[in-house]
């Protein structure tokens, strides 16, 4: 690097823990989750911003972390496919892509769990519509995404269940 | 016996690994003081390298620099030929043909290298089409440009389309399309002279890659090990390029001392790797009046880019499928791969079957027309059955049942009915609604004696705590072989599913059970699998260590004190061919296929004649495969099959310039996504084949060879309009349009 950039320190909440990491500012955020962080279930689909293998939600909101650079990440709660379930329970989406047959090679899986989570917490009982459109953003090769349909659909149903059952 | 897991959605083997981000890809791993590799390649498709030049403002003292200089052995990527070099040396034959190879700690500093290093080269006539190929218009490849040719014929094709009330001719096209799994192609090496070459990557074939780094660094096969990290999607693209990048990885962990890691970005994943053979059929069909075929005649032409690689075996299943699941009695197909300056082109789900089938599906349609019958009614008259032989002359002696796939697919689909709607309410309706269909096969496995001679061998372990091992070579790539091995093992021995393990392919721990390709490994591995599960439980009956009906306990118990006093619990099982099957190289004939898994896909269509874009608003899919191992798994296969042909019927345009792919980007080669896929409904008929195990067919390629014909169909049923070729993207839809609303005068 003939230009002098330096790095800098970046604090911020990852999966409810806190973290500080050096990093260059306009690094993405992907390589600052893999590489410093050591949070490799992210992943790396197309670095553009096209194909959401690398979701993750930052401050809640569903962002490709290939096309965010690490100085954003300063002071924010980003959770990644690491924090989705609790210690060994899974949520209820990760059950139900098992249940469902939602993950076939796995590489778009991380992203995808997240896209649903997203979606779920923006509705909690999506229709077909906003499903397909809560996850055009992440691209799967392998399922032609019906698999994933009905792993939303029943993780709705599962979400459902338990929160009658809890009555 | 019971079959307490065939049959039923057990949960995916690694699905838990999978869904929490725990499994871990090639760039994932890390291995301590490793180095980064990039490859430069060439700017231009063909010429003569004059020097290569390396950029002021680098610190080149830093990089490990690999030319072919470099090669300890032998220059070449051994697949079928050894015609491709694993570095160009004098000559360039493609736009992105690996001349140098860099290696640094620092990914930003090698990117910088890598732009700063200059090829100079005296640039050679190229050619860029199979029409400028066919004409030498530069040879560059043999005499003629022919990689391989195939002439297939049965009866007297002449005589019969002498006969023939009527002859109807079209031509087909198919663009090129690439697998686009969404993890990149990578590989970590670690390399020297005294441990030999060590790989870990992303890839479905073990073997090839251990095939291929043999003579180039002139080491015998047990100084060679390659390790399958968990895969990220391959569909044939990670077939036989990874030995290409293993190569290069362990040339540079060779030079530097290091291990390397090359993990392709989407950009060269995408212009770099192989694609499907971009194709061009020709068709002349005899019919009689009534409908009848008498003979086909068939010119079948695939672009196979620079190198020979697998072009001979994707031609040779391009052939055989070429005339559809008819009984034609004269057939003749001729076939040639040719050499045109681009990447080569490769394996990828269907393997020059989606190609033959598309022109073979949308021609059906054509001669239907000639002869005033309906699409449906004009197959029915020519649908193969039982006795039937098919244009390799093989003698159908399954219960083919393609009027019954037909009958519940246009139930499923509501196709009649659909039919009438449309044509009542297109008429001044700017979006124009269509319905069509395919019908077709795929021969399961490799072709002829194909499977003889990979022999393949599968073993099974028993552990002293009731585990059992299955060590194959076979790699689990999102298609669940980890999950069907385990309940095929698991039923065979009369145990619990989660007692059956994997074992991680690696060629230093796993006998070769061939390629994970050629929908082979359910229905062929899978069978070796059973076959050394039953031997295992032989070996315990036999013993007296356990009874039939045994517990699972028991199990446990009766291993633990086999293993005590007899030694390892082991079995090992290699191919037999089914009896009976015979193939002749030489005359193009015989028993192509041990088995074929048939099938009708009906695809609904909206088409816009504003916008003119297609898009598939309905599809039912309706085939026989013999057994369904598992149902989650097998509707998930033809559910990305069927998505993944929709991209090619419809989105997937590879731009080329000058041989090389120009739209490298997700952002501009489009595939479908969440918002463009239709319901895809799948039903699967069984008809046991009783060489596969519990007598399963393969199915992974299937839903790959019949959609875009379908869609297609469906759209000269919406608009009247005759595409031929296929994407079939807004462009070419505006052309057709208007060309039918103003025709030449």
């Amino acid at each position: 690097m003939s230009e002098a950039v330096s790095r800098i320190s970046i604090a911020c909440r990852v999966n409810g823990e806190p973290r500080r990491v050096q990093a260059y500012p306009m690094a993405r955020l992907l390589d600052v989750l893999r590489e410093e962080m050591h949070l490799t279930g992210t992943k790396e689909g197309c670095g553009e911003g096209e194909c959401g293998a690398c979701s993750v939600l930052l401050n809640g909101a569903i962002v490709t972390s290939c096309l965010v650079p690490a100085v954003d990440a300063e002071g924010a709660e980003i959770r990644t496919i690491e924090g989705i379930a609790s210690g060994a329970q899974l949520s209820a989406v990760q059950e139900a892509f098992l249940e469902c047959g939602g993950a076939q090679c796995g590489i778009c899986t991380p992203g995808m769990v997240i896209a649903a989570t997203a979606l779920l917490e923006r509705h909690p009982h999506p229709d077909d519509a906003e499903i397909r459109e809560g996850l055009a953003g992440n691209l799967c090769r392998c399922t032609g995404y019906q698999k994933i349909f009905a792993a939303v659909v029943r993780a709705c149903e599962s979400s459902a269940e338990k929160r009658l059952g809890a009555r | 016996m019971e079959k307490k897991f065939i049959g039923q959605a057990v949960p995916r083997k690694e699905g838990r690994d999978k869904v929490t981000g725990r499994a871990r890809y090639v760039d994932d791993l890390a291995v301590p003081d490793m180095l980064h590799g990039v490859t430069v390649r060439s700017s231009i498709a063909r010429g003569r390298i004059l020097g290569i030049h390396f950029g002021e403002g680098i610190p080149w003292k830093e990089f490990t620099i690999v030319t072919a200089a470099d090669i300890p052995g032998k220059n070449e990527i051994a697949l079928i030929e050894h015609d491709q070099p694993c570095l160009a040396d004098k000559e360039i034959h493609h736009p992105e043909e690996p001349i140098v190879l860099l290696a640094h700690p620092d990914r930003y500093l090698l990117e910088e290298a890598r732009r700063a290093v200059r090829i100079d080269v005296e640039p050679l006539p190229a050619i860029f089409s199979i029409e400028d190929s066919l004409a030498k218009r530069a040879v560059i490849f043999g005499e003629d440009n022919i990689f391989k040719s195939y002439r297939m014929e049965k009866g007297d094709v002449d005589a019969a389309m002498a006969q023939a009330d009527l002859i109807v001719e079209g031509e087909y096209r198919t663009g090129a399309q690439e697998q686009l799994y969404i993890e990149n192609q990578g590989m970590i090496a670690v390399a020297n002279p005294a441990e030999g070459v060590t790989i870990w990557g992303s890839l479905q074939c073990p073997y090839y890659i251990h095939k291929a780094l043999l003579p180039i660094f002139n080491l015998p096969a047990e100084k060679v090990r390659i390790i399958q990290a968990e895969t990220g999607g391959g569909f044939g693209g990670k077939e036989e390029y990874p030995s290409m990048i293993a190569a290069h990885a362990a040339l540079l962990a060779w030079k530097s001392g290091k291990p390397v890691k090359i993990i392709y970005d989407r950009a060269e994943d995408m212009v770099a790797t192989t694609k499907r053979h971009p194709s061009r059929t020709r068709h002349r069909t005899g019919v009689m009046r009534e409908g009848k075929i008498v003979a086909m005649d068939i010119d079948f032409v695939i672009d196979g880019g620079a190198y020979a690689t697998l072009s001979s075996v994707v031609l040779s299943r391009g052939t055989i499928h070429a005339a559809g699941p008819y009984a034609c009695p004269n057939v003749r197909v001729h076939a040639r791969a040719v050499a045109t300056n681009a990447p080569p082109h490769g394996a990828f789900r269907g393997f020059g079957a989606p190609q033959s089938i598309f022109a073979v599906e949308r021609h059906m349609d054509q001669v239907a027309r000639a002869v005033n019958l309906t699409p449906e009614e004009l197959r029915r008259r020519n649908f193969i059955h039982k006795g039937d032989t098919t244009a390799t002359g093989q003698l159908i002696n399954e219960d083919v049942d393609l009027n019954g796939l037909l009958d519940r697919a246009f139930r499923e689909s509501d196709y009649y009915a659909k039919r009438e709607r449309f044509a009542r309410d297109n008429p001044g309706a700017t979006v124009k609604r269509g319905i069509g269909f395919a019908s077709f096969m795929h021969g399961a496995g490799f072709t002829g004696s194909g499977e003889v001679y990979l022999a393949s061998v599968i073993e099974l372990e028993a552990t002293r705590e009731g585990t059992v091992r299955v060590l194959a070579a076979s790699t689990e790539i999102g298609q669940g072989a980890n999950t069907i091995f385990s309940q095929i093992a698991a039923d065979a021995l009369g145990i619990g599913y989660d007692r059956i393990e994997i074992a991680q392919p690696d060629t230093g721990a796993v006998p070769n059970s061939g390629p994970t390709v050629a929908s082979r490994t359910s229905m062929v591995v899978g069978q070796l699998v059973e076959t050394a599960a039953h031997d295992i439980k032989r070996k315990l009956l036999d013993s007296g260590l356990l009874c039939d009906a045994c517990t699972e306990d028991e199990f446990v118990r009766a291993c633990r004190r086999y293993i005590e006093t007899r030694g390892p619990l082991r079995s090992r099982a290699q191919y037999e061919p089914p009896p009976g099957l015979h193939w002749d190289d030489v005359t193009y004939s015989g028993d192509a296929y041990g088995t074929y898994a048939w099938a009708v896909y009906v695809a609904e269509v909206a088409v816009d004649t504003v916008t003119y874009e297609a898009r598939v608003t309905d599809f039912v899919a309706v085939q026989e495969i013999g057994k369904v191992i598992h149902p989650v798994l097998a509707a998930g296969q033809i559910e990305g099959g069927v998505a993944q042909a929709i991209g090619m019927a419809l989105y997937e345009n590879v731009v080329w310039r000058d041989g090389r792919m120009a739209n490298g980007q997700m952002t501009n080669y489009i595939m479908p996504t969440a918002a463009d896929v239709p319901p895809i409904r799948v039903f699967f008929e069984e008809d046991p084949y009783p060489f596969g195990p519990e007598g399963a067919k393969g199915i992974g390629e299937l839903p790959m060879d019949g959609p875009a014909a379908a869609i297609v169909n469906a759209i000269e049923n919406a608009t009247g309009i005759c595409i031929r070729e296929i994407p079939a993207t807004p462009e070419v839809l505006m052309e057709a349009m208007a060309e039918k609303a103003a025709p030449l005068v």
